[in-house]
């Protein structure tokens, strides 16, 4: 047989059907790949939800921790998550995409701007636990501001501030140079090149990535454990300096009783958790896809 | 430093340089530069790629002052005074001497918008509208816009979009308007309303214009610079420049044997 065949699929060499072969196992292994990300993702929704579903009522939201478990609720839980995420997203975010913009549109390129690049890089991939450690010794003792809410959202913040930032500096980066070059051209200052032009262009990139990284702060629990978020909170907060629990601990102080009705409420727990998950997730879709309509 | 004595036909200059260089980092630029532009004419930069046309033309509203890494020296002296002085506020300078550049970029905003952006940002107060429509007009858009002034930037064609540039630069009323190659992203029939709207706009200002194309120098320009590898080779009159050059360099360029 020659080795180079002489109509289309006949006559194929060893070598047509060994290439062959290997493109279609290579096709299915990826496919394969693909599929443990949903298939453990679907796993995970059916166990919890199996678990889970028969406790999800009003009562459930609307109770709070019990030693009973028919009595117990995540009202406390869900307060102090809701609570604490708002925190954080008023206090990380106006500081986050403020020195995303210093450092694109201000900051001279030196060693120092870089020198700050790379630590905010690094700080990014530092483990939420030493982010607790430096909030105990910070905001809860140096600052005294003792186990609060504050306490909780200041130390989150600073977990979120890295992502936000990184995030933040793409989407100003992903603005054209035309657009500024055009907004000069015309006498607008740095100022309000910015504002009026910059920051609504990139405004939707800043607000995915917000929620992108405020969606990873609802679920710490580590760094709220070292603050002094505690798992059995018999009230809903009334204001940033009051003690406070979040969903996941509450899950945690759940799941880790041996009685099997409290592995239920952690279940039922985990549903709750991801609603709100789910809901940031769409709130973060309809703000970008807002901020596009307006171009 | 070759001086070529012109005979602006009793103009005063708008604009002139004198021993105007520019470094991007140890590369130079444009080297020693003397020109002058008079007022109410078009001047055309022509030379071949990277010859520092562009960068010379940024030089005149210190758009280059963006550039990082970018280093002037010389001085361009308007209405006797150094744009690079000390004390000149480069914003000021860019509202007085327009821009248009090589591609539309119209912002992401409506027609309006776009228009009353330049005012706007500098402090405008007054009969807005009015500004609005008579930098369209003037930029001879009007006619197509005026019934959807509200309705996305984006979704006027190329030529429009460019027209609407100038429009945007006429608004803020500046003497001088800067064009970088404003027509070479254009098909023939936008770019000939483009040079159409040029020949217009110099009775009321005074157009500094890089091209590529030698043809369209010499229809729309009453003086040509020709550059090459950072320097001015030859400065005078279009008609000049293009029948009866002093340089072989630029006879050669300009008959398209090199460039």
């Amino acid at each position: 047989m020659s080795g180079i065949p002489n109509s289309l699929g006949v006559g194929e060499s060893r070598f047509d059907r060994r290439r062959r072969l290997y493109g279609t196992l290579f096709a299915w292994m990826c496919g394969a790949a693909t599929l443990v990300g949903v298939v453990a993702l679907a796993v995970l929704l059916m166990d919890v939800l199996v678990d889970g579903l028969g406790r999800l009522d009003y009562a459930f939201l609307s109770s709070f921790a019990s030693r009973f478990p028919e009595r117990a609720g995540v009202r406390a839980a869900l307060a102090g998550s809701i609570w604490l995420l708002v925190l954080t997203a008023l206090i990380a975010f106006p500081v986050s995409v403020a020195a995303a913009v210093y450092l694109e549109e201000y900051a001279q390129k030196s060693w120092i701007t870089k020198a700050i690049q790379t630590n905010i890089a690094n700080l990014a991939g530092v483990p939420s636990i030493v982010y607790g450690i430096l909030g105990l010794a910070l905001f809860v003792r140096a600052l005294g501001l003792d186990r609060s809410i504050l306490s909780g959202a200041l130390t989150l913040s600073l977990l979120v501030m890295p992502v936000i930032i990184m995030a933040s500096q793409e989407a100003v980066r992903a603005v054209p140079q035309t657009i500024r070059e055009a907004a000069y051209g015309l006498g607008a200052t740095r100022w309000q090149v910015v504002s009026y032009q910059v920051l609504p262009m990139a405004l939707p990139g800043i607000l995915t990535g917000t929620i992108l990284a405020l969606s990873r702060a609802i679920g710490e629990t580590a760094p709220l454990i070292l603050v002094g978020a505690v798992g059995f909170v018999a009230f809903t907060p009334n204001g940033v300096m009051d003690e406070f629990t979040v969903l996941p601990l509450q899950i945690y102080s759940w799941i880790s009783r041996p009685q099997d009705e409290f592995r239920e409420l952690a279940a039922a727990g985990i549903i709750v958790l991801l609603l709100l998950l789910l809901s940031m997730n769409a709130v973060a879709i309809v703000l970008r896809n807002r901020a596009q309509v307006r171009r | 430093m070759t001086t070529y004595d012109i005979d602006l036909g009793g103009r005063g200059p708008a604009l002139e340089a004198r021993d105007l260089s520019v470094f991007y980092g140890e590369k130079q630029a444009v080297q020693d530069v003397a020109l002058m532009v008079p007022a109410n004419q078009v001047v055309a930069l022509i030379g071949p790629s990277g010859c520092g046309k562009s960068t010379l033309l940024r030089c005149f509203n210190r758009m280059n002052d963006l550039v990082k890494g970018a280093r002037v020296q010389g001085t361009v002296d308007f209405h006797g005074q150094d744009l690079y002085g000390s004390g000149v506020d480069p914003v000021e300078v860019r509202r007085r001497i327009g821009m248009v550049f090589q591609k539309p970029n119209p912002f992401p905003k409506s027609i309006y918008d776009n228009v009353a952006f330049g005012p706007r940002v500098n402090g405008f107060e007054g009969d807005l509208d009015g500004v609005v429509e008579d930098a369209l007009r003037r930029a001879a858009l009007w006619d197509e816009v005026s019934d959807r002034l509200d309705d996305s930037a984006y979704a006027l064609s190329g030529g429009q979009q460019q027209r609407l540039c100038i429009a945007r630069t006429l608004a803020v009323r500046p003497e001088i308007v800067l064009m970088d190659e404003p027509a070479s992203a254009l098909d023939p029939i936008a770019t000939q309303r483009i040079e159409e709207l040029i020949y217009e706009l110099k009775r009321d200002y005074t157009i500094v214009i890089v091209t590529h194309n030698m043809q369209q120098a010499a229809r729309i320009s009453d003086f040509t610079a020709f550059l090459y590898m950072g320097n001015l080779v030859e400065y005078g009159p279009t008609e000049t420049i293009f029948t009866n050059p002093r340089e072989d360099r630029t006879e050669a360029y300009v008959t398209g044997r090199f460039g």
